[in-house]
């Protein structure tokens, strides 16, 4: 059981028997008043955002959320299919679900799926996946000035900036907390 | 509350600081005001609904000077003032520190229209010091000096902003939640906003006004929508100090917390207090304005998190 003066941005809480993600918090205090805890919520099933002001006397239940180590397998329609590696049951989230995550997706990936109760919430990918790059301009010679970029495309779709001596067909390493590129990987 | 603790980065701020606080010194020096200190660890402490004080050993951390000064008041001091770090439990945000550092000042035959024009005249001179001009930015909004002042009362501020009316939302247990929400947001925005006369059920030491015993001689200033100070004539009466303090007590301990022993001594001497005006000012709070900081962190060199 929390209270409101346990809230803090990323805190997950039951309302309502929906688990909410807290995405914003302040303590305020008008002048004599009492202490309130203005957050912005998000409902983890739906993506609707709101306001909500509690006092110190609200209590929450924590949500029961649980993480499965599952494979992504294929997209259709806006719809990212994973799979359960030891049940092979399959669960769909939507585009706004999966959301930067889409960007390291690739086939047969590891990741881990956040489920409430029996429903698939998010995705998380590995800090570090490797992607091939399926477009690139040509290496042009002065460009080997240090901290000079040049944006490629990955075999996801994701645009990111490289250094200009990596080229198309070569693999590289992405940070996936940061999107950016850590270094060329040979296979 | 994500900003680290890195002092090096807050050089400016706490430059500012230092220099806002020698004028704050200057200001009071030359009005023949005394600069005070007061016991920080004390046995009694006037008990507040929504203030939790820090216990130390068999005392108390101080959650303001009021109780000592008064007595200094009493005493036959007309023009007090003191800075100096206040404690209270719990208390932290992006405008709060559990550890803070007031301006209190109270001056004897003043009212608080009167502490208005004072304050006016502390802060204009704080800016000509600090070499701000008519004009303080924060936040991206322009804080004009000129005096006088913007003046609106409890009521008429829910009359514009509020979706009712103030009576209300005392009756309907939301006037804080109002208050942050719907208030505060448009106060002291293109120039500081004084906000007066509230309910009196809310004012645990202000005078009550005569014409209108449900309302309490209070003013908070706003500047850029944050909460800089609160200030009321002062009730002098013991025996209403000591029906509050135990309504206060009553309450406290319905709603499960700590009571705090009564302050005797005090309630002896404020029988002598004369009529008189107080006024406690965050110096935290005017430093972020003074340095258009967003966060309270930015303006002291230590938050309770890095210590």
């Amino acid at each position: 059981m929390y209270t409101a003066s346990d809230l803090k941005k990323g805190l997950r809480i039951k309302i309502d028997n929906e688990p909410y993600i807290v995405t914003e918090f302040n303590f305020v205090k008008p002048g004599k008043g009492q202490a309130l805890y203005r957050s912005k919520l998000r409902n983890m099933i739906t993506g609707a955002q709101f306001e909500r002001t509690f006092r110190s006397v609200d209590t929450f239940e924590p949500a029961d959320l649980e993480q499965k180590k599952m494979q992504y397998l294929y997209q259709e329609q806006g719809k990212y299919c994973f799979m359960d590696n030891e049940s092979y049951e399959q669960v769909f989230l939507t585009e706004d679900q999966v959301g930067e995550a889409k960007n390291f997706l690739i086939d047969n990936l590891e990741v881990e799926i956040l489920f409430f109760e029996d429903k698939a919430l998010e995705v998380s990918v590995p800090n570090f996946v490797d992607l091939v790059v399926i477009r690139a301009d040509p290496w042009a010679k002065g460009d080997s000035v240090s901290g000079k970029t040049k944006p490629v495309t990955l075999q996801t779709g994701y645009q990111i900036q490289v250094p200009p001596f990596v080229e198309e067909g070569e693999k590289i390493r992405v940070d996936t907390r940061s999107g950016e590129y850590l270094t060329r990987v040979k296979d | 509350m994500e900003r680290d603790g890195r002092v090096a980065d807050k050089r400016e701020a706490l430059w500012k600081r230092a220099r806002m606080i020698r004028a704050i010194r200057d200001f009071f020096t030359a009005r023949e005001y005394l600069e005070v200190e007061t016991p920080h660890l004390i046995t009694a402490l006037i008990p507040e609904k929504y203030i939790d004080a820090v216990a130390c050993g068999d005392s108390f951390l101080h959650t303001s000077p009021e109780l000592h000064m008064k007595r200094l008041l009493a005493a036959g001091h007309p023009r007090i003032f003191q800075i100096c770090k206040c404690f209270r439990d719990g208390e932290r945000g992006s405008n709060h520190l559990p550890e803070f550092t007031m301006l209190e000042w109270y001056c004897r035959g003043m009212d608080y229209r009167r502490l208005m024009e004072e304050c006016e005249e502390l802060i204009v001179s704080v800016a000509t010091d600090l070499g701000s001009g008519d004009v303080v930015n924060y936040q991206g909004v322009a804080i004009r000096l000129q005096r006088p002042w913007e003046t609106i009362s409890v009521r008429e501020a829910f009359a514009s902003y509020a979706p009712m009316s103030m009576d209300k939302a005392v009756t309907g247990n939301c006037f804080d939640e109002i208050m942050v929400s719907s208030i505060e947001p448009h106060l002291g925005l293109t120039q500081p906003t004084f906000i007066y006369d509230y309910p009196a059920s809310g004012s645990a030491l202000a005078k009550q006004k005569k014409d209108d015993p449900t309302l309490a001689e209070r003013f908070e200033l706003y500047m850029g929508g944050k909460e800089i100070a609160n200030a009321c004539s002062e009730l002098t009466d013991p025996e209403e100090h000591h029906r509050r303090f135990l309504n206060v007590n009553r309450y406290r301990h319905s709603a499960g917390k700590s009571i705090y022993p009564v302050p005797e001594h005090f309630l002896q001497d404020v029988g002598r207090m004369p009529h008189a005006a107080g006024i406690a000012l965050g110096v935290d709070r005017l430093a972020m304005i003074f340095c258009d900081s967003p966060a309270i962190d930015d303006v002291v060199s230590f938050v309770p998190e890095f210590l």
